[in-house]
């Protein structure tokens, strides 16, 4: 049985979860999901997703949103095949969900207000709020600082295992370095670069970005 | 073995989350306070705990944990065998903790805290309330507990009929919207809601934490 992903391609929690999908070898089918048409308002979405947000998967009986409880759902499931992504020990495993919860708590906030301002603003014909672009960019940049004295100490995030807590940092490091101004956030701190140029090129995450539209 | 030691803040609502696990859990802490007010959590000695400088961090044997999410879920897990299972008998049931957990970091805590941060912290350092911060915020929170009330119709707890870290996680907001902000009627004006917030701050583990906040 295939997982059905419901879920514009373009959306980077979407693209978390097939990032996920396809390091583990799980076969998914994408429903395309028209955000732009408010499809995510109407009710037979609702239905499946009460926040009307993507993504959401349906696996047989089970349907489940939050792009960070489908990664850890899989990656748990299949845990036997594919890559380990949730490390090996009791105390690695904490240390995943620390830094998930670090990149949804401290990175995740300001990425988001620099992407919704530069990279969508535009399109969706909004005005740009400077002041918000300034400060998220110096906000970003303080939690940057303490993931380059993290990489600094060990290889991945969690430790010298790349992990879910990796994986869910590339949507929006791929747009803040390819489609905004602000990729010197990531590319003028050493460590961070070099993991980032790291988890960039991992097979996994080129085929999902050539799933893009 | 040497007990878990937390280190946090009375007043902070992630500290009190993690102590209602620990409660809930049975498991034997140490509290440390953490002087927020006179910024002892810039200083290394805690940066050294949570580079981010944030309360809570917690060291268990050689490990140090921060992010209260990230450690309620390693207690969990670690203690399952003593005091209620929190995280789900199934694979199926964990993933909808996890989904509901999620909900609660993502959609619910950012209106609720921006509420009590208004209304509650900026007096308390001499700065004005800003009202539209808290009507927009007000208008968010009604929205996704719109969304609860509809799913706790369905089942007595948000991942199923069981208690779980996803349930854990609300009291200590709640808690001060209720009875600091003078917010209630949003929880009181919601049939299951009110009922599930009445059974989940009548745990004798949320009770605990309550003891704790007190000045």
């Amino acid at each position: 049985m295939v997982v059905k992903v419901h879920g514009p391609p373009y959306s980077s929690s979407t693209r978390t979860v097939l990032a996920c999908f396809v390091e583990k070898g799980i076969d998914f089918e994408i429903v395309p999901v028209d955000m732009l048409k408010g499809e995510q308002k109407k009710p037979e979405f609702l239905a499946l997703q009460p926040f009307g947000k993507v993504p959401v998967i349906q696996d047989g009986d089970l349907t489940l949103f939050e792009s960070r409880a489908i990664i850890r759902y899989y990656a748990e499931k299949y845990a036997g095949q594919g890559t380990s992504l949730l490390g090996k020990t009791l105390e690695e495993r904490a240390l995943v969900e620390q830094w998930l919860e670090v990149e949804g708590q401290n990175y995740n906030p300001h990425g988001y207000h620099l992407l919704m301002q530069l990279v969508y603003a535009t399109k969706l014909g909004m005005p740009q709020d400077e002041a918000l672009i300034d400060k998220s960019a110096e906000l970003l940049g303080k939690v940057l600082d303490v993931y380059e004295e993290r990489l600094s100490k060990s290889k991945y995030l969690a430790g010298d295992f790349y992990s879910l807590a990796d994986l869910s940092h590339l949507p929006f490091a791929e747009l803040i370095v390819n489609a905004t101004d602000k990729g010197y956030l990531i590319r003028e701190r050493k460590h961070v670069n070099a993991w980032w140029e790291d988890i960039s090129s991992r097979p996994a995450w080129k085929k999902v970005m050539a799933m893009a539209i | 073995m040497a007990p878990v030691k937390v280190h946090g803040h009375p007043l902070s609502g992630a500290t009190a989350t993690v102590i209602a696990c620990l409660h809930e859990k049975q498991v034997e802490y140490e509290f440390v306070s953490v002087d927020l007010s006179s910024g002892a959590h810039k200083q290394p000695s805690f940066l050294a705990l949570n580079p981010f400088g944030q309360v809570p961090a917690v060291q268990d044997g050689d490990l140090v944990l921060f992010e209260s999410r990230a450690i309620i879920k390693y207690l969990a897990k670690k203690y399952e065998g003593q005091g209620p299972d929190l995280l789900g008998s199934t694979l199926a049931e964990q993933a909808l903790v996890e989904q509901w957990s999620q909900v609660e970091g993502q959609s619910f805590n950012s209106p609720c805290s921006a509420i009590l941060f208004q209304i509650i912290f900026v007096p308390r350092r001499g700065g004005q309330t800003d009202e539209a911060v808290v009507a927009s915020s007000v208008e968010k929170l009604n929205k996704v507990l719109d969304v609860y009330e509809e799913k706790l119709s369905k089942s007595k707890y948000l991942a199923g009929d069981f208690f779980s870290l996803a349930d854990l996680q609300h009291p200590v907001y709640i808690h001060y919207l209720v009875n600091a902000c003078g917010k209630g009627e949003l929880i009181s004006c919601r049939k299951h809601v009110s009922a599930w917030w009445e059974d989940i701050s009548s745990r004798p583990g949320w009770k605990k934490v309550t003891e704790m906040m007190k000045p």
